[in-house]
């Protein structure tokens, strides 16, 4: 195990498990491991707690308990929502909006079912990360079965407007599903009033265990069942139930509901420190993206590279990630900040901070006070930084690779 | 998380040879801010030749700084023509090896020091760096520099020349591109008895000459009860030594020359021969 003490400041890739949490996990694997579905007493005690959990999560979001579906993560919530809405219309509509910055658990499946005969339109979003909603109202026709845009986005924190988007579907009679795996828990959430048919959210993302998430399903929304089996979740989830899991998130989602407001002000001035902090220490820095959750920055350091900051950083025990080609064994920097049409002169070295509740001030002093250290080091080894240019030209380029024709990789950037 | 080397993130925190060379001979570049990394080499030589400083600029990853440190390191004190020796495998070795989806970053530096030496041969006057037509536009990856990683490396499939060039990996729209370009580079090196390449690093070398005494000689001293073990190689020079009967056999010499070396030759590289352990070296035709 690495002992080595962490600054963990990747919280929108998963956060550590409240030991609150953790405790009221334990008695479910070795004393209370009864199946729910059983007859007898000794399995029924365990339907109690499973029960429980549900109401704590119905709570969270302002749902009533019978539309809270527990799944395996975000991803197959994201899924069912998605695949079990269209196999519900029958084919009937074959049209789905999305945007072009939603996590792959929605894009990727966006990009399968073009392929097997459904037509999938994504919206963009201007430099700031705002959905164009001119864009969505012209995409949404008779034929299109769902609308499926993120809540807040993953990599920037940026927040969709969920209540316009709702109303306009509702308007115009389609459904809508919002995957709000990084807004649970962050922003307050209340579906009573919210016009959403089908919500996503993932358990690890708010300090319950991973392998644990949920789907909300508005009563009367037309959904098939994904995975076929037993009878549990009222025949729309089969499988026996993740107990351990399930009481996890539940007792994650009555942490979240109590210290709600409080984090929200406390994360907020930490990450704005942060923020302030580095825009003011380090050269040639720039935020992306505007109206954001509060644990999030996304920040760009001109002219150098992801994943040598994150190294760097890793050597001093901070944690963070990268929208940068190089961390993500693709060679494309990330999909979320081209659609930005944020310049490739700051895409590549894009660093993304998330926070918890369990972050302190130090912490985010600590990095405030190496972060410019690390930008220095290696600004001065970049052939780009103009001032260690100032001799000649770079001829280096082939072509204009910014501008290929026709591939799309970016079409926001000019 | 990449597995990087001891090596490579030694190099990655302490790059040598970091900086400008103001008045530099010869100056490569490649690369640019769209891809995601890019390396200007800068050389000086000496009045004997030699490169006496070599300085580089790179923006990149780990690996890319790694790669440019170690290729800084590989070629002072070489000549220009000494220094074009220099592979792409060569800087990954130095580095104990790169992962395979960063190769890039080596033929990154193998590239960079190529246009240096053009650059040198021009005078100084600017390479033109679309040296021949442009393949990938997302990359800007031109089809000599493919068609060199192939042949250098032996790539074999699509996947491959992108982990090495980089070329395919943006909208992927130039893949058949690359597949016809993969058919015809693996035709021509085939008929040019090229399936012996060029630039066979120290392991792959070994291993072809196991493989061509375990399938073309063994099998036939071992019929006269005798055998061979391949001691060491150096350079060229394949050391072997004969076992039983053929370790007492008058004719051993010729055996290893009219056998052994005639199929090592054939197999792995013309330029081989083959000495018996004790240093007796195989007496030509």
């Amino acid at each position: 195990m690495n002992e080595k003490p962490v600054i963990y400041l990747d919280n929108n890739a998963t956060t550590r498990v409240a030991p609150e949490v953790r405790d009221a996990i334990l008695p479910f694997f070795t004393d209370l491991y009864g199946n729910p579905s059983s007859i007898h007493s000794f399995g029924g005690q365990v339907k109690r707690h499973v029960d429980q959990a549900r109401q704590e999560l119905a709570a969270l979001l302002g749902a009533q308990p019978d539309e809270v579906v527990f799944t395996a993560g975000g991803s197959e919530s994201d899924n069912q929502a998605i695949r079990g809405v269209l196999e519900a219309l029958g084919g009937k509509k074959r049209h789905l909006v999305t945007s072009r910055v939603e996590h792959p658990a929605v894009r990727s499946l966006g990009q399968h079912l073009s392929k097997i005969g459904y037509r999938v339109t994504e919206i963009g979003v201007d430099h700031d990360g705002a959905l164009d909603m001119e864009e969505l109202s012209a995409a949404i026709g008779d034929d299109t079965a769902l609308v499926s845009i993120m809540w807040a986005n993953n990599e920037t924190g940026v927040l969709f407007p969920i209540e316009e988007i709702g109303a306009l579907c509702r308007r115009r009679g389609v459904l809508f599903h919002t995957d709000a795996v990084q807004a649970v828990g962050k922003v307050p959430i209340d579906l009573s009033r919210l016009p959403v048919d089908l919500l996503s959210l993932s358990g690890h993302k708010l300090h319950a265990p991973k392998g644990i998430g949920a789907l909300f399903i508005r009563r009367g929304t037309p959904v098939s069942p994904l995975i076929i089996g037993g009878h549990q979740e009222r025949g729309r989830r089969a499988g026996t139930e993740n107990v351990p899991g399930i009481v996890g998130l539940g007792v994650a989602a009555r942490l979240a509901r109590q210290n709600l407001a409080q984090e929200v002000r406390e994360l907020s001035a930490l990450r704005d420190r942060l923020e302030q902090g580095l825009l003011r220490g380090c050269r040639g820095a720039r935020v992306n993206g505007k109206n954001r959750l509060p644990n999030t920055l996304n920040i760009s350091f001109e002219y150098i590279e992801g994943e040598s900051i994150l190294l760097h950083l890793d050597e001093i025990g901070v944690a963070a990630s990268s929208g940068s080609a190089c961390t993500s064994g693709s060679l494309e920097p990330s999909h979320v900040l081209r659609a930005m049409g944020v310049p490739f002169t700051a895409a590549h070295g894009s660093i993304r901070f998330s926070l918890s509740r369990y972050n302190t001030r130090q912490e985010i002093d600590f990095v405030i006070e190496h972060m410019p250290r690390i930008v220095d080091k290696l600004r001065e080894l970049s052939p780009f930084v103009p001032e260690n240019n100032r001799q000649r030209q770079w001829q280096g380029s082939v072509g204009n690779p910014a501008c290929a024709p026709g591939c799309g990789r970016c079409s926001s950037d000019h | 998380m990449w597995e990087y080397t001891d090596k490579v993130m030694e190099h990655f925190r302490n790059p040598r040879n970091v900086g400008v060379i103001e008045d530099a001979d010869a100056v490569g570049e490649v690369g640019s801010l769209s891809c995601g990394d890019a390396l200007r080499l800068m050389l000086k030589l000496g009045p004997d030749g030699r490169i006496a400083d070599a300085k580089f600029q790179t923006f990149g990853c780990a690996s890319a700084i790694a790669s440019s440190s170690a290729l800084t390191e590989l070629i002072k004190g070489k000549t220009l023509e000494e220094a074009a020796q220099v592979t792409n495998q060569d800087i990954a070795d130095y580095l104990g090896g790169l992962p395979e989806q960063k190769m890039h970053c080596s033929v990154m530096g193998r590239d960079a020091l190529l246009a240096a030496i053009e650059n040198f041969k021009k005078g100084g006057a600017p390479v033109p760096r679309k040296d021949s037509r442009l393949v990938c536009a997302c990359m800007g990856v031109t089809e000599k520099v493919i068609e060199r990683a192939i042949r250098e490396n032996r790539l074999k499939t699509v996947e491959e020349v992108t982990h090495y060039t980089k070329a395919g990996g943006g909208c992927g729209g130039c893949i058949p591109d690359i597949e016809a370009i993969l058919k015809r580079v693996t035709a021509e090196m085939e008929r040019a008895g090229a399936t012996v390449p060029k630039n066979l690093t120290v392991f792959e070398k070994i291993q072809k000459i196991q493989e061509t005494l375990d399938r073309e000689i063994r099998p036939a001293l071992r019929q006269d009860g005798g055998d061979i073990e391949l001691l060491d190689i150096d350079g060229d020079r394949v050391i072997v030594s004969l076992r039983g009967t053929c370790s007492q056999c008058r004719l051993s010499t010729v055996t290893l020359k009219d056998v052994v070396q005639a199929k090592l030759r054939e197999f792995v590289s013309p330029t081989l021969s083959v000495i018996e352990d004790g240093n007796r070296p195989v007496e030509e035709a």
